[in-house]
């Protein structure tokens, strides 16, 4: 990845979105952690460990499954003067409290005429390849995007979390900030070990709205975030191999969305592939693709494409889900036919 | 209310049939997932909530059901699903994402329907509450007859869809009955530590029902208790809530290293493991070793069976993925 101090401190993203908040926790008491499972048990995905044993129960405290209850209190916290960090487990529960999300966290600020603010993080786990079925490996990326009012993130390494996670944080605004499972670092979630990468001890952040070319190319540009980014760097590996030269943007973070890097980078190939592991309609895929279209079409040599997760709720079986979700080789495949 | 005897079997055989399917699953599931542990391996894939030790549950409720009434179930459903009389070919293929399955690999172990029984359930935590009210008030409605029965965890017992079915049901008056499992933990969290009462009958009080609290992971207790609130609900007289103190002597999922239980708990539970305590009960009620143990022969037998018809079973084609969207 390019970008990176060179240090011998890999961390995994779970450790590395841990360290941030505890830096952040021991700068400013006003930072807390809430969710299911994330005191003593160190959140199901290994991203609070380590918290509980060092701040204790009050500020890291585990919430009964009441996601709007205690969503909606980390609102009225952070309106308070609180910077909560709050966790939703898997994204695909935010059907149980959407309205805590869109309708106070995400509107407050704008209702307020921008005097009173929402500073806070609410952390979510997305992702599939597991085979943990329809209600719990979703990405819904393009769900979260689409509603005005929060800033929304996904890290796809390490460094990226832990600096985005420090950014949100600090951040005056409410942040989605969306990690995938099959970058965790956990080993029993089949990790991809791309994602860990070298991650400096000192705190830093990772600007929120800024893309990053994390791969130099010259004949097709690969956008992609999180999975995607990896899937995407795969697929460049495997058409180098045939003298094709894929440049891969890392969106890192979709609100506010750096529509720029993207233009820049498909004004110099002229191709563009978009990989989302959201759904292929009204997501993410089409509004990369609308921006590069309606800023200038003549530069395209061919029509866009996307490789994403079809219009079906996500099937259970192995087989089914893998025939589902993006990989490498549709990402060549989808060049091909340009 | 007391079981006859051949409900009391009933109530024996099926809880042996549920622990011997748990047992089967849980060591299928392993398989392929040794030495590193990697959920997406293996014959059964993803996430497994087992339920060894909550049977006493789903028996002392389901043996007043029949398939014309409802349950609506959790992420933790086998010895719901069983009870209420789900095929277990179908339900074991499902669980392998077999093409034979009841979805035919689509929805998976937290996600079995089976309509043939009016079966459901869900991997959405408190999410059994409110269609179960649905499936009441249509039968209400189409002036049919019929329960619904909601099963759900004590943690579920936090969510607003709780709160807000109970209400429901107790505005409408519906034939609907709540069962709480109460196994004290949500995954690594105690009850105690996020629950404003320290048992969930007092909640009903809110809704204008009945609430009752059973101590003790009982069979027979929650077969009478049950029974009471299902033939009141049949009667039209309303809604019921139950909690039931149980036990969960598997981890929250496989694969659980289960640290947050206080050192000694789980031997404490399997010291009281409802099933080898409801065969010294029905021995001392006369009934024959040898009987029991065709009983649990038979159990294993069938169990045996589904499994086998799972592992024999064809995966769909992956096209079928796309599928089954709509009708
Ligand atoms: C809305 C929602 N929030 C959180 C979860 C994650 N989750 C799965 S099981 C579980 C604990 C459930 O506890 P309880 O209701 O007591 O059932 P038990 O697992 O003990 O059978 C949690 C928090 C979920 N599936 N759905
Ligand atoms: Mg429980």
């Amino acid at each position: 990845m390019l970008d990176q101090p060179t240090n011998e401190r890999r961390l995994t993203i779970a450790r590395a979105m841990a360290e941030a908040m505890q830096q952040e926790m021991q700068r400013d008491p006003t930072v807390f952690v809430m969710g299911e499972d994330i005191g003593g048990f160190g959140g199901i995905f290994g991203n609070t460990r380590g918290l509980f044993e060092e701040f204790g129960k009050e500020r890291v405290r585990d919430t009964p499954i009441s996601e709007t209850g205690f969503i909606s209190a980390a609102v009225g916290a952070a309106m308070d003067g609180m910077r909560p960090v709050v966790e939703l487990m898997f994204v695909d529960f935010f059907g149980v409290c959407f309205d805590a999300i869109y309708n106070q966290m995400a509107k407050n600020t704008y209702f307020s005429g921008g005097n009173a603010s929402v500073p806070m993080v609410l952390m979510t786990s997305t992702g599939g390849g597991y085979s943990d079925a329809g209600q719990h490996s979703q990405c819904l990326y393009g769900t979260f995007a689409h509603l005005p009012g929060m800033k929304v993130v996904s890290p796809s390494n390490a460094y990226d979390a832990k600096g985005l996670m420090t950014a949100a944080i600090r951040d005056d605004n409410p942040v989605v900030y969306m990690f995938h499972k099959g970058l965790q670092g956990m080993g029993w979630l089949g990790t991809e070990a791309g994602a860990t990468v070298n991650t400096p001890e000192e705190e830093y952040t990772v600007e929120i709205g800024k893309a990053k070319v994390v791969r130099k190319g010259t004949d097709v540009t690969l956008v992609g975030l999180a999975m995607g980014v990896h899937n995407a760097l795969k697929a460049a590996d495997k058409l180098a191999e045939d003298g094709i030269s894929a440049e891969v943007v890392d969106l890192v973070s979709l609100v506010p969305l750096d529509r720029e890097t993207v233009i820049n980078s498909v004004a110099k190939t002229g191709r563009l592939i978009v990989v989302d592991e959201d759904y292929h309609s009204y997501g993410v895929s089409g509004e990369i693709i609308a921006t590069v279209t309606e800023h200038d079409i003549s530069k395209l040599k061919a029509s866009p494409a996307r490789v994403t997760f079809p219009d079906v709720p996500i099937p259970y079986a192995r087989h089914m889900e893998q025939f589902c979700l993006p990989n490498p080789d549709k990402i060549v495949a989808a060049y091909r036919k340009m | 209310m007391k079981p006859t005897k051949e409900q009391s079997l009933w109530m024996y055989e099926t809880m042996v049939v549920s622990r011997r399917f748990e047992e089967a699953i849980e060591k299928i599931y392993l398989e392929g997932k040794t030495p590193a542990f990697n959920m997406a391996s293996g014959p059964i894939p993803g996430e497994m909530h087992l339920s060894n030790g909550q049977e006493p549950v789903a028996v002392g409720v389901c043996a007043h059901l029949d398939a014309n009434d409802i349950v609506t179930a959790t992420h933790r459903p086998h010895h719901q699903a069983i009870a209420k009389g789900v095929d277990l070919k179908k339900m074991a293929a499902e669980i392998f994402g077999k093409s034979t399955g009841l979805s035919g690999g689509r929805g998976g172990h937290m996600h079995l329907i089976d309509p043939a029984v009016n079966f459901s359930c869900s991997g959405i935590i408190g999410e059994s509450c409110g269609p179960a009210c649905g499936a009441a008030l249509s039968r209400k409605m189409q002036n049919k007859p019929g329960v619904a029965v909601a099963f759900l965890g004590e943690g579920a017992a936090n969510q607003g869809a709780f709160h807000e079915a109970l209400n429901l049901a107790g505005a409408w008056n519906l034939p609907v009955v709540f069962v709480i499992e109460d196994n004290s933990w949500g995954i690594s969290v105690p009850k105690s530590e996020v629950t404003a009462v320290a048992r969930n009958d007092v909640r009903a009080a809110g809704y204008d029902m009945p609430g009752h609290y059973i101590p003790g992971n009982d069979p027979y207790a929650i077969f009478n208790i049950a029974g009471e609130a299902i033939a009141r609900a049949r009667e039209g007289k309303g809604p019921t809530l139950i909690e039931v103190e149980t036990y969960r002597l598997a981890g929250h999922f496989m694969g659980d290293a289960e640290q947050y239980r206080p050192k000694g708990e789980k031997e404490a539970l399997f010291a009281k493991d409802p099933i080898p305590k409801m065969r010294e009960r029905l021995i001392a009620e006369g009934h024959a070793a040898e009987s029991l143990d065709m009983l649990e022969k038979r159990a294993e037998a069938r169990v045996a069976e589904a499994i086998s018809f799972a592992r024999d079973s064809e995966y769909a084609p992956e096209t079928d993925a796309l599928t089954a969207v709509f009708v």
